[in-house]
């Protein structure tokens, strides 16, 4: 499929993260200097140069643990820590919301909008940091530049490859099920209503011509909707009106229980068990190794943040994720080639910085 | 006009790509087939006419006694030839032929893969069994594999490849009217929207040259001398296929097509796309007078559902099925 989605799939489950973060800092009354920081530092890791640079090389995209652990090593680029279990929700929430947006974009293209939507956001966040608003207007010029000559049908198969990604995954969020964007059974809404895309004419005509191209007889029919003309279309400059909602954020009035997720019945857990292919963990090596990281021993002043509001829910994602945590560790053991028990140098070793960022798991 | 039947259950939800839906009928055993692409696997029903007997297959997309991980699934689809049923399926590795049951893999064939990744996606997507004994396949980049096959066995051999399209090929279609007196009895079409006609033989001829406009066509029919095309702004297009005149145009969804269909014998069209709509149509075409007439029939809803794959059970459209994204089932309509 297409070897073009790891960059889109950053930027926007990135923004996501980005999103959901802000509003759990404000939710917990954090200090403006340490949100500003927690912010400061993700965005400049993940729209880095080098980090940006290695998503853009075309690749298959890979898999839901690889994802995780990479955007829980983007999340520990700040002082913030987050538990296992609060990774696991983040992730369910950020994939709810992306796949939600893959799901009813209007027309592929769309996808690049929402993506630049994401951007937008972010660069607001960080707006008070030069330094950081340069390396998302680099990066977005960068995208501006791999995505724009590419055809509805390439960008078609990216949004394919996507969908395939969330496939099967309905995990129910709360903020989801209050709008009626999402049914109580974790199926997302599609109504039979609304604007066309962008190029595409409002259902209900048939027309038939003669051998000169003329038309000779036009007829109706019920199209089972009501459908309206399309809308203007977005910017897709560095600047400007996107027009599509889909991508900003949602979270912006602060209500604590909007981030809460639940399964819906009898639908598995995310992945079973699979060990990690080695090319993905050499992705996962040159992906972690790409980050600038500062090194803070692990007990800096660092701060935690719960999504959870009771400790008893917190145990029973706990017990789930133990497993998981210690099958990783145990893979990531199989491939490391030497043991360099000094935390404190930088290491240069790819397989003992991956095996130490299991660790912090 | 229809009405909902009971709905196959299948081991896993269908896949987000077009025409993701094959039905072959097998009159003399009383069962009908049904293929459903999942990732990287296919998953396969043989359901008995009675409604009695489900009987589930799954088959991967792997190299045979190659322990490497699997690839993403394009399309599966059954072709069927004079002398024997074969399902063919479609990879970002390769092309592999079953017997119609899927029990037996009887040909890989593997794609040139580079070394290291390019940006331009590798797969084969596209498959038709053309007159006489040819299975006809289409790559990602726009060259069309033609495949001799021998009445039994496994000697199939790539007999020639065709390099008309510029962009990926989508999906392609052979004559189905049965008439052996059509001049073009193959269409295949590209991301762009372009159609090529063909005839085929031992070196298969271009007939004619259909331009898109930069949309999609992600699935074509061919009846009657008459290429029914699909596109990603929801518009169906009827062209004379050798010449290329524009005999009708429907602006017949608001999202993506993802299948058309023809029930060959009664002239009946069926297109599905993301739009969760499922449109039954009765063509009229009359090569003699250069005539066509297109009149819509009936709607079906399939609620909160991007629909893959929609395809008459029949020749006569009495009956027909429907797959979506995300759905682990395998919806049918028959006629009231």
């Amino acid at each position: 499929m297409s070897m073009r989605t790891l960059p889109l799939v950053f930027i926007n489950l990135g923004g996501e993260m980005l999103y959901i973060l802000d509003q759990r800092l404000r939710a917990h009354n954090t200090s403006e200097d340490n949100s500003e920081k927690v912010m400061n530092d993700i965005v400049g890791t993940m729209f880095s140069k080098a980090f940006m640079d290695e998503l853009l090389k075309p690749q298959q995209l890979y898999s839901h643990r690889t994802m995780k652990t990479v955007l829980t090593r983007l999340a520990h680029a700040s002082i913030m820590r987050l538990n296992p279990a609060s990774m696991d929700r983040l992730y369910e929430l950020m994939v709810m919301a992306f796949k939600n947006q893959v799901f009813l974009c209007l027309r592929p293209k769309d996808l690049l909008l929402i993506s630049y939507n994401h951007m937008d956001t972010i660069r607001e966040f960080v707006k008070d940091t030069p330094m950081a608003v340069n390396q998302v207007d680099e990066t977005h010029r960068k995208i501006i530049e791999a995505y724009s000559s590419l055809s509805e049908g390439e960008l078609q198969l990216l949004r394919q490859t996507l969908l395939t990604f969330f496939q099967d995954m309905h995990v129910r969020v709360s903020l989801f099920l209050k709008d009626q964007i999402q049914n109580p059974n974790g199926r997302f809404a599609l109504t039979t209503s609304g604007p066309v895309p962008h190029g595409t004419d409002v259902p209900g005509l048939i027309r038939i011509f003669d051998c000169r191209g003329r038309e000779v007889r036009r007829r109706e029919f019920p199209s089972g909707g009501s459908y309206t003309s399309s809308i203007r279309e977005g910017s897709f400059e560095l600047h400007g009106n996107r027009v599509i909602r889909l991508g900003m954020n949602m979270y912006t009035v602060d209500h604590p229980e909007e981030t809460h997720t639940s399964r819906a019945p009898s639908v598995k857990a995310d992945g079973s068990p699979n060990p990690l292919a080695k090319e993905e963990l050499n992705l996962l090596a040159r992906l972690m190794g790409s980050m600038k990281t500062e090194n803070k021993p692990k007990d800096e002043s660092g701060f935690r943040i719960n999504l959870f509001n009771t400790d008893k829910e917190e145990a029973e994602f706990l017990v789930q994720d133990e497993q998981a945590a210690s099958e990783l560790a145990r893979i990531a053991g199989q491939f490391e080639e030497e043991e360099e028990e000094k935390p404190e140098k930088p290491s240069n070793n790819k397989g003992e910085e991956l095996l130490a960022m299991m660790d912090d798991l | 006009m229809y009405h909902k039947e009971k709905s196959i259950q299948i081991k896993n939800s269908a896949s987000a790509l077009y025409n993701n839906l094959s039905v072959l009928r097998i009159a003399p055993r009383r069962l009908t087939h049904f293929t459903v692409v999942h990732a990287n696997m296919v998953n396969m029903v043989s359901a008995s006419w009675d409604g009695l007997n489900y009987t589930h297959r799954q088959l991967q997309s792997k190299e045979p006694n190659v322990a490497t991980s699997t690839s993403l699934i394009m399309q599966a689809a059954f072709c069927v030839l004079p002398s024997r049923d074969l399902l063919v399926v479609t990879s970002q590795k390769g092309i592999q032929m079953y017997e119609s049951d899927g029990s037996i893999m009887v040909y890989w064939h593997a794609l040139d893969t580079p070394e290291t990744p390019t940006a331009q996606a590798v797969f084969a997507r596209g498959i038709a069994a053309v007159y006489e004994n040819y299975i006809c396949v289409g790559v990602s980049s726009g060259a069309i594999l033609v495949f001799d096959v021998p009445s039994k066995g496994s000697n199939i051999t790539l007999s020639e490849v065709l390099e008309e399209h510029k962009e990926s090929i989508t999906d392609m279609a052979s004559e189905c009217s049965g008439s052996q007196e059509c001049i073009a009895n193959l269409v295949t079409a590209d991301d762009g929207g372009n159609l090529c006609v063909w005839k085929s033989g031992e070196e298969f001829q271009l007939l004619n040259k259909i331009p898109g406009f930069d949309m999609s066509c992600s699935s074509v029919k061919l009846w009657k001398g008459t290429a029914v095309a699909g596109y990603g702004t929801g518009q169906i297009r009827l062209y004379e296929a050798v010449t290329g005149i524009l005999h009708a145009e429907i602006n017949a969804h608001a999202r993506w097509i993802y299948s058309v269909d023809i029930a060959p014998f009664s002239g009946l069209l069926l297109s599905a796309a993301e739009d969760s709509l499922v449109r039954v149509w009765h063509m009229t075409i009359t090569p003699e007078t250069n005539s066509v007439e297109v009149a819509h029939l009936h709607n079906e809803c399939v609620t909160d559902t991007q629909i893959c794959g929609a395809r008459f059970c029949d020749g006569d459209g009495y009956a027909f099925a429907v797959t979506g994204y995300d759905l682990s089932e395998i919806i049918r309509y028959i006629q009231s």
